[in-house]
């Protein structure tokens, strides 16, 4: 329960986090969106051995937080926390691919481990990236951004609801779950039969809730399409803002910026 | 202006399953006053007040919101006449923030940007709230909510507010604060609740329900100091009404009331 209620406020943290003004903040929100979007299909784009060509791809989000007043440690423990979906996704590579691919000294590095640590580092980019667009934009202004460049309404009124609700939703499933731990004694009271209720329980309610807010939002001639006063203005600075990183993304994408260093060092000492 | 009016005639609906909701209600509501619907749980306050924004049509007999009788053609019409507040303001408040929240209606009514802002920020300052308006709505209290709430009414100009428990869940002052901004409104309001003070307070006129029927319908004084009435009802005298358990006076007479905080 006090996990739930803990991960709650953290959520509100982020917006926390949104509502702060620094020259990234004001950013139009689709110029950040474009920027991120295309930062993540790059960083995708590479072959399953590479890792020296990614680490150039660090400077664009460690340019956000350090110019958006983001929190690194915060960002660390949102990251350690879905890093489980990461880690079993490569977490047999190193026993199905034992092909020596690099030697260090003595010891001989496997494929196998080299596409892990690749998948590892791609996972903290790009789910870094979005933590970050989001702490430095606001869920709901990337919300906007999403349907000004053309995102199906349905979607975006979906993701819109989904943000909101989540806090009533968490603050209801903890009422429930508080309910019931007051009156389990021992061990009485937590076995599966009990979850399956408060589950269906929690269904339920949702489901009338939904239904209260629709009602609502019909008497406020709801038709379909959420209307909002948002100016959104794609300026100079955002130009400048998409197509400095684009330039920059695409240099570090054809050239292998470290490898080259390295290559010019090396020839440097001979 | 016949647009402040809410005529029901033998008014019935049965829910889908075959519980009866209400059962042959009928009242004639005129421009500019105010009315509590009473009644105990279940005796039909909010299936009533579900029909008076068309969220569930009659099974029987009709009903008159301002110009238009009450029918699947009209909702729209009806919806922009009658304002409703919800009992749970959870329910109401959807946006991203509070001024979002507010400017909903009004963009849905198609009114151009530049007037949304002035209308939002006008039904802000009448419920006290304009400080709020960068806030998203789960971030405020109790009260706040409530107020917003409201105002995401008013800012559509509805002739007739609708409104369901206004008070539950509100500290005593903020009811107090409540009823007071509501005693400031010019609209036909139609409010159902329990709490029978605010009732005295705010509303001329009473309507009791009580399994689903018009039990009684008149001034409110009068009605709420009629104890068989009540006890048939399943209600209790209002608090103001009963004998103060320490000094054995009313606490509604002038002449003994002590005067009230300010």
């Amino acid at each position: 329960m006090a996990k739930i209620d803990k991960h709650f406020f953290d959520l509100g943290y982020m917006d926390t986090l949104a509502s702060q003004q620094t020259p990234i903040h004001r950013l139009d929100p689709r110029a950040k969106l474009i920027t991120t979007l295309v930062f993540i299909t790059m960083v995708v784009s590479f072959g399953k051995y590479e890792i020296s060509a990614l680490i150039p791809f660090f400077i664009y989000p460690v340019f956000l937080c350090a110019v958006g007043n983001v929190p690194p440690v915060y960002l660390l423990k949102k990251l350690i926390l879905v890093s489980p979906f990461a880690v079993m996704i490569g977490i047999f590579n190193p026993l199905l691919d034992r092909e020596i691919l690099v030697r260090l000294g003595d010891m001989g590095v496997s494929g196998g481990w080299i596409s892990f640590a690749s998948i590892l580092l791609r996972f903290v980019l790009t789910v870094g990236v979005a933590l970050i667009l989001i702490a430095v934009t606001g869920f709901y202004a990337v919300c906007a951004a999403l349907e000004k460049l053309g995102t199906p309404s349905v979607f975006v009124v979906q993701l819109m609801f989904l943000y909101r609700y989540l806090f009533v939703l968490v603050g209801e499933a903890s009422r429930l779950v508080r309910a019931r731990s007051l009156r389990a004694i021992g061990n009485g009271g937590s076995g599966i039969k009990t979850y399956g209720s408060l589950v269906g329980h929690l269904l339920l309610r949702t489901m009338d809730r939904a239904q209260r807010i629709y009602l609502a939002m019909c008497c406020r001639g709801f038709d379909g399409k959420i209307r909002m006063l948002k100016p959104l203005k794609f300026g100079l600075p955002e130009i400048g803002f998409v197509c400095g990183w684009l330039g920059f993304f695409i240099a570090i994408r054809f050239y292998n910026i470290p490898a080259l260093l390295g290559g010019a060092v090396t020839e440097l000492f001979k | 202006m016949s647009h402040h009016i809410v005529e029901a005639q033998d008014l019935s609906y049965t829910y889908p399953d075959g519980t009866p909701g209400i059962r042959g209600v009928s009242f004639r509501i005129t421009h500019g006053e105010s009315v509590a619907v009473v009644g105990s749980n279940g005796a039909g306050k909010s299936t009533l007040l579900l029909h008076l924004n068309g969220y569930r049509l009659p099974t029987r007999g009709t009903l008159r919101i301002g110009d238009y009788p009450l029918s699947k053609a009209n909702l729209k019409a009806v919806r922009r006449t009658v304002g409703m507040v919800f009992q749970d303001p959870d329910d109401q408040l959807f946006m991203p923030t509070v001024f979002d929240d507010v400017a909903f209606g009004p963009l849905n009514l198609g009114l151009p940007p530049e007037e949304v802002e002035d209308v939002v920020m006008r039904a802000l300052e009448t419920v006290g709230v304009s400080h709020l308006k960068k806030r998203p709505p789960y971030r405020l209290s109790g009260g706040e909510k409530r107020s917003v709430a409201i105002a995401t009414v008013l800012s559509m100009s509805p002739d007739i507010l609708v409104m369901d428990e206004p008070t539950s869940g509100l500290d005593p002052r903020a009811r107090r604060r409540l009823i007071e901004l509501l005693k400031t409104f010019q609209h036909t309001k139609v409010i159902a609740t329990h709490d029978l003070d605010m009732a005295v307070d705010l509303c001329e006129r009473t309507i009791v329900l009580h399994e689903g029927a018009v039990t009684a319908d008149g001034p409110t004084r009068e009605l709420l100091q009629d104890q068989a009435l009540l006890a048939e009802s399943g209600l209790e005298k209002p608090l103001q009404m009963q004998h103060c358990p320490l000094c054995g006076n009313r606490s509604d007479n002038p002449k003994t009331r002590p005067p009230l905080a300010a």
